[in-house]
């Protein structure tokens, strides 16, 4: 057994602290599933501007976040709160993992398939909810519905399976995301604008003009190693590189075992869609190819 | 022609700005400074029927928005 350790702390995210607390702790423990883990215990990491808001707030969002811990099977072993103008939460996470069978986002073989576990469209939805955009209450529930959610069963099947890749879907991105591995590996990747899932009205939403600058920060950071090919709607490829907040997992399964990986999630209530393939190393200008 | 300027405001800022103007028939000018700005508020015109022409200043973009080749 080894020990893995992570933290990862948020900015508010809507306007439901309960919720957002949820959020941060299923986004901290994410990592370790990443991994192939098993989160064991993990502790808060709080700032919060106690002399303005009601402690109330604070008191939910702490909640909120013990509610993921237990529902993890992980122990909240303490923390450290500081008085703050700004609203932050987040947690560092003590895992252990079978150190012969870590997933790391350098495993990629040529044939993998990649599956993700999460809908994109985090990022969309919190720029419509800030923009008090018709339709943003929906926006709301549907955001907290996906990041609230833990990728405990997603990291059951990677462990399960002893997969050798896999990453968690954060603020780069699935395209940054993607490219992190296909470079880590040597490898390229192909992502399938038309198989990429998005959470409801997110594409209505980005249509309208709500897409966050961090998406396009993205876009922009890949775009040396990025071919779009011809015909690619250009909503959505942009989409693949929508920053997201506690995103699904991105399992990389040999081929063979592809159907295997989407019946164990399915078995396990949880959703998987393929939404790409790895090739062998093509010019660096194609490591992450959009088609 | 009324000109909107959104530069040095994030995102969702100049959309939330020109959107209550997409409703009309008037030519607007829209000056951003920042590709997301560009993109978002050019994306949230086309979806209404508008033709949207960049032109390329010092330091930003004026977004010339036309309806049905008005001017």
């Amino acid at each position: 057994m080894a020990l893995v350790q992570t933290v990862d702390v948020l900015s508010p995210l809507g306007n439901n602290p309960r919720l957002f607390g949820r959020t941060a702790a299923a986004n901290a423990l994410s990592d370790v599933y990443a991994m192939g883990g098993t989160p064991w215990s993990a502790m808060n990491i709080v700032s919060y501007p106690a002399s303005s808001l009601p402690l109330d707030v604070l008191v939910e969002i702490l909640n909120g976040g013990t509610e993921a811990l237990t529902q993890a099977g992980t122990v909240l072993a303490g923390g450290h709160t500081l008085e703050d103008e700004q609203i932050k939460y987040g947690l560092a996470v003590t895992g252990i993992v079978d150190p012969a069978h870590i997933a790391s986002n350098t495993g990629l073989l040529p044939g993998d398939v990649l599956i993700l576990t999460k809908p994109l469209g985090t990022g969309v939805l919190a720029t419509a909810i800030k923009a008090g955009w018709p339709g943003a209450e929906e926006a709301e529930d549907e955001l907290y519905r996906w990041s609230t959610r833990l990728n405990a069963n997603a990291g059951r099947v990677l462990r399960d399976m002893a997969l050798r890749a896999a990453t968690d879907v954060t603020g780069f991105g699935l395209g940054g995301h993607a490219l992190e591995m296909a470079k880590g590996s040597a490898v390229s990747i192909e992502l399938d604008s038309t198989a990429i899932p998005f959470m409801a009205s997110v594409e209505d939403f980005a249509a309208d003009g709500l897409i966050p600058a961090g998406t396009y920060a993205n876009r922009r950071h890949c775009a040396c190693h990025t071919m779009v090919l011809n015909g690619v709607d250009s909503l959505r490829s942009t989409l693949v590189f929508d920053a997201q907040t506690s995103g699904g997992l991105l399992l990389a399964v040999p081929a063979a075992r592809s159907e295997e990986a989407l019946e164990r999630l399915r078995a396990l209530d949880e959703p998987g869609w393929i939404v790409g393939r790895v090739q062998a190393l093509r010019e660096p200008a194609e490591q992450l190819i959009i088609a | 022609m009324q000109t909107i300027d959104t530069r040095g405001l994030s995102c969702p800022q100049p959309v939330l700005m020109v959107h209550p103007h997409l409703g009309d028939d008037d030519a607007l000018d829209v000056l951003v400074d920042s590709e997301a700005s560009q993109e978002n508020v050019s994306r949230a015109a086309i979806k209404r029927g508008w033709t949207v022409t960049p032109c390329q200043c010092e330091g930003y973009v004026r977004l010339e928005l036309r309806k049905n080749g008005a001017r």
